[in-house]
């Protein structure tokens, strides 16, 4: 599925400075009942977000309207749980482009790669400075620059650059996806099929 | 150059290496179920692209499946659709598709190996992260996102960098009343939940040489949950003895071909792990969650550790005792139950049934609790009848589901209630898990069978004593 192109991403954040969040409280699993891959943003983060009843939890980030952006900040093993994509899928479909934690589970960081979300791995006393000035200041601004591969607290100038491997990056950079390199070896998978043991 | 099992199995399916990327990585089994599957076919229509090898591909249903009543039409509507799907999609393809009600129906990794679909030395992929489950058989067994689903369907192969390399071994031998279960939830409470985030783990020593492809089953099947990608065993005498002669299992000369490239299938003498963990099987008790992870865990006789000496934020930690109602330093044993799981992947095997029916024989389900008791398959139903386990929970008080994850994710009607505790077998006690609300305790069918009959948090030994 095309996502947008990804280069440079300039944006307030939505700080969320909780450890271990997984999969189950991204997207609870009664609302994997979809079909299509629509609406999933709408059900983001809903038990933390809204009480039994549907009224908004005041106390949860985002029903904070002081806090907005594109930029979703996370604590430490963020993603961890379930391989549903449906995750990745609620982040994008909110509206973020990226999520930035000092760590990622590995299928939630492949998930949102293949989607059009960029985990950024950041160590993690950048990120608690990001955290403590987002606090202070929610309009802080942060720089994402895919190319150089660098992410940048404007407000302090403080900078860290993260990895992602050059394959993936040209994906991103360019709105690819798997699927559209893999048809093009086809032949090739074929013949690799032929000769297996199993 | 030395090789690990790991090594073996991987580098002989790498289609191609991409510099600075990922390796293509040729697939030669994929499950599907009904979750995780209708969004990837619609990429495939949109792309106007058929499924390249139909015959590597099995759907069943199992995660949004009543467990009463299969023989009714599926009433809640969402659900319906995502079922309805999976049949014509698998269809329209050529997929064998056994949806509800069909006899071969069930948890995806449970039928699975029923029926030979995982094979020692095979590359196994499915929607769902306990994939890890098939790694029992020496197969590398991960999960994967509904992207990776459409990839495989569409070209047989996914595009992932390969995993480090991690040995997890247990030597010495378990003590009465510790289980497969318990090993798991022991080594994830040392490695924490991120502990092998990016390694691939071989479990190795006497425990698992010892231990039944069921057991082994449980054991990779919680791989996950300490941030594996999976886990795997070596395959020996047990694995293959389980394999031979299943419906999918490769027959007169592709068995005796199999057989040898099993054989291959072990890690050299020599060969090195990026890491590697040793501990002492005898130390382990039965083990018992008490927080919102599965890294929570402590032998049932522990009290709950201060924030302190547990990896992770202390706000972190607060918040989740907090969700449980539970404080630092409190007793495990004799808290309240209210709710008691049997099934899921991890635990919906015939032996976890016996275990479970070992201790809850002629005695009593405690009236406080309500018991879901949910085969992994029809094959496994049809043993808990065949071997009398029936009439054993039926007179204890108990009664039988029929196959599906269940409460296990809770994406049918088997919710956990806010508030209620639950003694459950499945592999996650994350908040909400088992329900809005739910407080779940994970533990083995041993520790959930001596709840059901006590109505609280009990340590099976006591119970076993007794009848020895
Ligand atoms: S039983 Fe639970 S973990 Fe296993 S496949 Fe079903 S939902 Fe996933």
């Amino acid at each position: 599925m095309a996502y947008d192109k990804f280069e440079i991403l300039k944006s307030t954040a939505v700080p969320l400075p909780i450890e271990n969040v997984d999969t189950d409280q991204i997207i609870p699993a009664r609302f994997l009942k979809a079909t299509e891959r629509v609406g999933f943003g709408d059900n983001l983060f809903r038990d933390w977000r809204y009480n039994t009843d549907g009224s908004p939890k005041a106390d949860f980030v985002l029903n904070n309207p002081t806090y907005k952006g594109k930029i979703l900040l996370g604590g430490k093993n963020f993603g961890s749980g379930s391989s549903r994509e449906h995750a990745a899928w609620a982040i994008y479909d909110y509206g973020f482009r990226a999520v930035v934690s000092s760590f990622f589970a590995d299928i939630f960081r492949g998930n949102c790669l293949n989607i059009g979300v960029l985990p950024v791995q950041i160590s993690p006393a950048f990120l608690e400075n990001i955290f403590t000035e987002v606090h202070k200041n929610p309009e802080t601004e942060i720089e994402i620059n895919l190319s150089a591969q660098t992410i940048t607290l404007l407000s302090t100038g403080e900078k860290e650059s993260f990895d992602i491997s050059s394959y993936k990056k040209d994906n991103m950079m360019n709105g690819f996806d798997d699927i559209d390199y893999l048809q093009n070896i086809k032949s090739e998978i074929q013949e690799f099929a032929a000769q297996l043991p199993l | 150059m030395s090789k690990t099992l790991f090594d073996k199995v991987w580098d002989g399916h790498v289609v191609r290496k991409i510099e600075g990327g990922p390796d293509v990585l040729f697939i030669d089994r994929h499950l599907i179920h009904e979750v995780t599957s209708p969004v990837a076919f619609l990429g495939l229509k949109s792309r106007g692209i058929k499924v390249l090898y139909p015959e590597r591909t099995f759907a069943t249903a199992d995660h949004n499946t009543p467990t009463m009543n299969q023989h009714l039409p599926v009433e809640d509507q969402l659900s319906a659709n995502q079922l309805k799907a999976l049949e014509s999609n698998s269809n329209e393809y050529g997929i064998s598709h056994w949806g509800l009600g069909h006899q071969k129906n069930g948890i995806v990794h449970v039928v699975g190996p029923e029926y030979g679909i995982t094979q020692p030395g095979a590359t196994i992929v499915c929607g769902d992260s306990h994939t890890s489950t098939h790694g029992a058989f020496g197969a590398i067994a991960f999960g994967i996102g509904t992207s990776e689903v459409e990839m495989v369907l569409a070209t047989q192969c996914i595009m992932q960098p390969k995993p480090q390399k991690m040995r997890i071994n247990i030597t010495g031998s378990l003590g009465y009343g510790v289980t497969p279960k318990d090993v798991a939830l022991f080594i994830i409470s040392q490695l924490t939940t991120s502990g092998a985030t990016g390694y691939f783990v071989e479990y190795a020593g006497k425990v698992f040489e010892e231990m039944t492809m069921e057991g082994r089953m449980t054991v990779c099947n919680l791989s996950i949950e300490m941030g594996a990608r999976g886990g795997m065993i070596a395959p020996d005498e047990t694995t293959i003895n389980y394999v031979k002669g299943r419906e999918f299992s490769p027959k007169g000369e592709a068995w005796d071909k199999a057989l040898s490239y099993y054989k291959t299938l072990k890690t050299d003498d020599d060969a090195v792990f990026d890491k590697e963990y040793t501990f002492d099987g005898s130390l382990i008790e039965p083990m018992i969650t008490y927080g919102t992870n599965p890294g929570m865990g402590i032998g049932i006789s522990k009290d709950i550790p201060d924030a302190g000496s547990v990896e992770g934020g202390v706000s972190t930690y607060e918040k989740s005792l907090n969700y449980m109602g539970f404080n630092q330093g409190d007793q495990m044993i004799g808290k309240p139950v209210d709710y008691v799981f049997i099934g899921s992947c991890t635990n919906g095997r015939i032996e976890d049934f016996r275990a479970f029916a070992s201790i809850v024989k002629g005695r009593k389900k405690a009236d406080n609790v309500t018991a879901w008791l949910v085969p992994g398959s029809h094959i496994v139903e049809a043993a808990i009848k065949e071997e009398g386990l029936l009439d054993i929970f039926t007179e204890a008080g108990f009664v039988l589901r029929q196959p599906g994850c269940s409460a296990c994710l809770a994406m049918n009607d088997d919710k956990i209630p806010a508030g209620k505790y639950a003694v459950s077998t499945s592999n996650r006690n994350f908040e909400g898990r088992q329900g809005p609300g739910s407080r779940t305790l994970l533990a083995s069918p041993l520790v959930a069978a001596a709840a059901a009959v006590t109505g609280k948090v009990t340590d099976p030994r006591e119970l076993m004593m007794v009848e020895a």
